[in-house]
C-alpha cells in the first residue's frame, strides 16, 4: 500500500476513536451539562484493563468489556459522592480525579509499567479474524463508532435523553417536576465513560503500546473543544468537528518543523487559544441541535 | 391540603422565616403577601423541599413532607413555578411541557432507548394534553418555538402550563402576575380561577400586587421580616392596622 | 524522632511556599469568587523569568530578578484577566473556568517550546547548613521561609492600611456597592490580578530555588494552592496560610509511610476530600463566603 494512503487509513481509524470519544463526552457535557474533565482517565482504564487482560490471555472481545465495564463501574462510584457538588466544584474534583488516576497509571510500576508503558498488546480478534493490519482495524473502529453513535442519538431523542436536556438547562427546575436528577446524572455518567473505556480499548489494541502519557488533562480539552465547535448535545456535529481536529493535529507532525518545535507543545498552544477563542465568541458551536417538531406529528394525527 | 406549623429558617445569623404558620384545605386559593424580603419565597422554598427548614413542619395531605428531596414532593403532588421564571431555554414550548408528566416510562433508560409501544403511547397522550392546555390560553401556534425566544409573559405561561402537566393537587405561583401587562393578567387569573372550579385544585400564591391578591384569593397570610403578622379574608386582612404599617412604614 | 523533626521542617519550609501561592490564589478566589486555574502556571512563568534574567547574559542579581519577574508576571495576569476572562464575566462559571485552564494549556506549553522540557536549576551556590538541635536547614531554605512571611506582611500592610487595599476589600465584599460608591472595579479587579500573580511568581521562584524547574509544575501549584485554601476555610486569607502550611506538613510527613512518587497525590486527595466533606474547610462555617482577608 502507498505510504499516503496507509497514512490516510491511520488519520482514519485515529479519528474513529476520538469519535467514540467525543460522543461520549458529549453525552455527559454537551447533553447533561456536567462539567467532567476526568474523562481521559476512563479512556486510560479502558484502555489498561484491556490491554493487560488480553495480554494474560484473555480473548479481546471479553478484555474489551471487561474495559467498558470497569470504566463504568469506576464512573459509578466516584459518581455517588461528586454528583453532588455543582459546576464548577464538579469540574474540580473530577479533575483531581482524573490526575489521580493517571498517578495510579504512572506510579503502580508492578501493573502498568509506569511511565515505560505496556508495549505487545496483542491485536484484537472476533471469532479468529484478527484486526492486525490498519485497513483491517479501520474496518472495527467504523463499527464500533457507528454502534456508539446510535445508542447516542436513540438516548438523546428518548424522554430519558430529554431529562438530561433539561438538567443542562436548570437542574432545580426539572427536580420541581419531580425528576430524581441524580439518577439521570449517574447513567449519563456511566454510559459516556463506558464509551471512552472502549475508545481506550480500541486505542490499545491498535498502537499495541500504552503509556501513561496518551491519557493526559490535556486530552480531554481537546476533546471539549471538539465537542464545543461541533455544537454540544450535537453528535453528528461531534464526529465532524473530530474529523477537522484530529486531521488537523495529525497534520501538524507533518509539517517540517524546526528541531527545538515541538509538535505536542506546538498542538497544545495552539488549540489552547483556540479553545480560549471559541469559549468567548462561539460558546454554542457553529451547528445547532436539531430542533425536534411537533405540530407535524399533531397534523397527520388529525388528518 | 397543606398546613404548615411553627417553620422557622435561619442562615447564619440572619433569620428569614419565624415561626411561622398556617393552613388551607383542598379548593382554596390562598395568597402569601407581604413587602420585599419578607421571606415569601423562602416559605415556597421551605414547603417544596429546596430548603430544609431549621425548625418546623409542613404537612401536606396529613403526611410530613419536611425536608424531603424537592423531587420526592413534586411527585406527591405538589408544583411550582419560580420568581425568576426557570422554563429550559434551548427546548421547544413542546419539549418543555412534555418532560412534565410523571413516572414517564420513557424515562427508564432501556425502555426510553428502546421506545417500546408504551413510551410511544404515553407520548402521544402527553403530546395532546400538552396542546389542548396550550389552546386554552391560545398559545398553540408556539408549541415548536424555542422558549428562549419567548416574551417573558409567554414564559410565565409555559411555566404554568408545564406545572399543570404534572397533574398536581396543590400549585404554589411565584409571582404570577408580576412583569405581565394587565389584560394578560385577568386571562390569568381567569384561568386560575377556573381551574379551581372546574378542577378542584388548590393554589398558594405569592404576590407583590395587592390588587391581584384582593381579586384572586380566598384567603390571605401577611408575612413581614419573616413572620406572619395577619391573616384572613381579603377584607380583613386589608383593613389590619399592622398590615397598613408594614406596607407603608418604614 | 529525629527524623520526624527533620520531616516537620521541612514540611514548614514547602508550607511557607504553599501558603505564599495560597495567599495569592485566594486575592482572586476571595474577591472574585473564581477559581483561577491558570494560577500554578502562571506562577511557573515567574519562576522560568527569574531563571532567564538570573543565568541570561545580564546576570542579574536574583533579588533583582525575583523581583523584575514579580513585576512581569503582574502584568502577564492583568493581561490575561483582560483577554480569558473579562469577556465572560456575565456568562456561566464554566466558561472561565475553561478559559483559566485553556490559558494555563497554553503557558505551559509555551514555556516547554521555549525553555525545553528538561529540569533546570537555579544554580544557587551550595552553602553548608547548620544544624539546630536535629534538624538540618540550608541557608536557602532559611532565605524562603524569611521570604514567605515578607511577602505575606506586604500584603498584610496593603490590605489593611491603604486606600488600594480598601478599595479591594470593598470590591471582593460587594462589587455593585463598590460600584455606585465610585470605584473602577475594572481597575481593582486588574490590581487583584496583579498582585495575585506577583505572589504566584515569588511562590514559583521559591519552588525553584528549593527543588527545580519543570514546564509541568504549574498545574501542581494550583492544586496545592486551591487546596489549601479550601482546607484551612474558606473565609479568608488566614485560613490560606494555614492551610498551606499543613499542606506542607501533610505532604512531608506522608513520605514516611507511602513511597514519594505519590507525594503530589495528598494534595489532590486532601482537595477531593474536603470538597466532598467539608467545603467550608477545617474553620469555616457552614455559610461562610470566601473574602480576601
Amino acid at each position: 500500500m502507498p505510504s499516503e494512503l496507509s497514512l490516510v487509513v491511520h488519520l482514519l481509524v485515529i479519528i474513529t476513536i476520538y469519535g467514540i470519544l467525543s460522543i461520549a463526552l458529549n453525552l455527559i457535557m454537551g447533553v447533561t451539562g456536567l462539567f467532567n474533565i476526568g474523562h481521559a482517565a476512563f479512556y486510560g482504564i479502558g484502555a489498561y484493563t484491556s490491554a493487560l487482560l488480553a495480554k494474560a490471555g484473555v480473548p479481546w472481545f471479553f478484555a474489551m468489556l471487561a474495559g467498558v465495564f470497569l470504566a463504568g463501574l469506576i464512573a459509578f462510584v466516584t459518581g455517588i459522592p461528586t454528583l453532588r457538588l455543582v459546576g464548577d466544584y464538579l469540574a474540580v474534583v473530577t479533575m483531581g480525579l482524573g490526575e489521580i488516576a493517571r498517578a495510579v497509571f504512572k506510579n503502580w510500576i508492578s501493573l502498568t509499567r509506569g511511565p515505560m508503558g505496556l508495549p505487545g498488546i496483542p491485536h484484537a480478534s472476533l471469532l479468529g479474524f484478527k484486526f492486525d493490519t490498519a485497513e483491517k482495524f479501520l474496518l472495527l473502529g467504523v463499527i464500533s463508532l457507528l454502534l456508539v453513535y446510535i445508542i447516542a442519538e436513540r438516548l438523546l431523542h428518548s424522554p430519558f435523553g430529554r431529562v438530561l436536556k433539561g438538567i443542562r438547562e436548570d437542574e432545580t427546575a426539572v427536580e420541581a417536576l419531580g425528576k430524581n436528577t441524580y439518577r439521570f446524572k449517574i447513567w449519563a455518567l456511566i454510559i459516556g465513560s463506558g464509551m471512552a473505556g472502549l475508545a481506550g480499548s480500541l486505542f490499545a489494541h491498535y498502537i499495541t503500546f500504552i503509556d501513561p502519557s496518551s491519557f493526559v488533562m490535556w486530552l480531554t480539552f481537546f476533546i471539549f473543544l471538539i465537542i464545543m465547535l461541533g455544537g454540544p448535545g450535537n453528535n453528528l456535529g461531534a464526529i465532524v468537528a473530530t474529523v477537522v481536529f484530529v486531521s488537523l493535529r495529525e497534520g501538524l507532525r507533518f509539517i517540517s518543523l524546526p528541531e527545538w518545535l515541538n509538535p505536542a507543545a506546538l498542538q497544545q498552544l495552539l488549540f489552547g487559544v483556540l479553545l480560549i477563542i471559541t469559549t468567548i465568541f462561539v460558546p454554542r458551536g457553529f451547528i445547532p441541535e436539531r430542533k425536534v417538531t411537533y405540530r407535524r406529528h399533531q397534523d397527520h394525527a388529525e388528518s | 391540603m397543606l398546613r404548615v406549623e411553627d417553620l422557622t429558617k435561619d442562615f447564619g445569623g440572619l433569620r428569614a422565616v419565624h415561626h411561622c404558620s398556617f393552613e388551607m384545605p383542598e379548593g382554596m386559593i390562598f395568597g402569601l403577601i407581604g413587602p420585599n424580603g419578607s421571606g415569601k419565597t423562602t416559605v415556597f422554598n421551605l414547603i417544596t423541599g429546596f430548603l430544609p427548614p431549621t425548625t418546623g413542619q409542613v404537612f401536606f395531605k396529613d403526611r410530613e413532607i419536611t425536608g424531603l428531596p424537592p423531587y420526592m414532593i413534586a411527585q406527591w403532588g405538589i408544583a411550582r413555578t419560580f420568581q425568576l421564571v426557570r422554563v429550559f431555554h434551548r427546548m421547544t414550548v413542546m419539549e418543555n411541557l412534555l418532560m412534565a408528566p410523571k413516572h414517564q416510562a420513557g424515562e427508564n433508560l432501556l425502555l426510553g432507548m428502546l421506545r417500546v409501544p408504551k413510551v410511544r403511547g404515553q407520548e402521544q397522550e402527553a403530546i395532546e394534553r400538552a396542546m389542548a392546555l396550550l389552546a386554552v390560553m391560545g398559545m398553540e401556534n408556539l408549541a415548536d418555538e424555542y422558549c428562549g425566544n419567548l416574551s417573558f409573559a409567554e414564559q410565565k405561561m409555559v411555566e404554568i402550563t408545564r406545572a399543570l402537566m404534572t397533574d398536581p393537587d396543590l400549585i404554589l405561583l411565584d409571582e404570577p402576575a408580576s412583569g405581565i401587562n394587565p389584560s394578560l393578567v385577568n386571562q390569568i387569573l381567569d384561568y386560575i380561577r377556573k381551574l379551581r372550579d372546574e378542577q378542584g385544585k388548590t393554589f398558594l400564591v405569592v404576590e407583590h400586587d395587592m390588587r391581584v391578591i384582593m381579586n384572586l384569593c380566598d384567603r390571605i397570610a401577611v408575612l413581614n421580616y419573616g413572620e406572619k403578622i395577619a391573616e384572613g379574608t381579603p377584607d380583613e386582612v386589608s383593613n389590619a392596622p399592622e398590615v397598613i404599617d408594614a406596607y407603608l412604614g418604614v | 524522632m529525629e527524623l520526624f523533626a527533620q520531616l516537620l521542617v521541612n514540611g514548614l519550609i514547602a508550607g511557607a511556599i504553599y501558603a505564599l501561592a495560597a495567599v495569592g490564589y485566594n486575592m482572586v478566589y476571595g474577591a472574585l469568587k473564581f477559581i483561577n486555574f491558570a494560577h500554578g502556571s502562571v506562577a511557573m512563568v515567574g519562576a522560568y523569568i527569574v531563571l532567564a534574567l538570573a543565568l541570561s547574559g545580564l546576570h542579574l542579581h536574583l533579588v533583582f530578578a525575583f523581583c523584575l519577574s514579580m513585576v512581569l508576571t503582574a502584568l502577564l495576569g492583568v493581561f490575561i484577566e483582560r483577554v480569558a476572562y473579562r469577556p465572560l464575566r456575565r456568562a456561566p462559571k464554566l466558561a472561565p473556568l475553561t478559559t483559566a485552564v485553556a490559558a494555563s494549556f497554553v503557558l505551559d506549553a509555551a514555556v516547554m517550546i521555549i525553555f525545553g522540557a528538561d529540569i533546570k536549576t537555579f544554580n544557587l551556590p551550595a552553602r553548608r547548613g547548620f544544624q539546630i538541635g536535629p534538624v538540618y536547614i540550608t541557608p536557602v531554605q532559611c532565605i524562603i521561609i524569611v521570604a514567605s512571611l515578607f511577602f505575606m506582611a506586604c500584603l498584610y500592610f496593603l490590605l489593611t492600611h491603604t486606600k488600594l487595599g480598601k478599595a479591594i476589600r470593598a470590591v471582593a465584599d460587594d462589587i455593585s456597592l463598590a460600584e455606585i460608591s465610585g470605584m473602577n472595579s475594572d481597575l481593582i479587579i486588574s490590581v487583584v490580578f496583579a498582585i495575585g500573580s506577583a505572589l504566584a511568581a515569588a511562590s514559583g521562584a521559591l519552588i525553584g530555588m528549593d527543588a527545580n524547574l519543570q514546564p509541568t509544575m504549574g498545574f501542581i501549584i494550583t492544586v496545592k494552592a486551591f487546596a489549601a485554601v479550601v482546607l484551612g476555610g474558606l473565609g479568608n486569607v488566614y485560613g490560606a496560610i494555614v492551610g498551606g502550611y499543613l499542606i506542607g506538613i501533610a505532604e512531608n510527613l506522608g513520605v514516611w509511610y507511602i513511597p514519594p512518587v505519590w507525594k503530589d497525590t495528598i494534595a489532590y486527595g486532601i482537595l477531593i476530600l474536603m470538597l466532598l466533606w467539608r467545603p467550608a474547610g477545617i474553620f469555616g462555617k457552614e455559610e461562610t463566603r470566601a473574602t480576601v482577608l
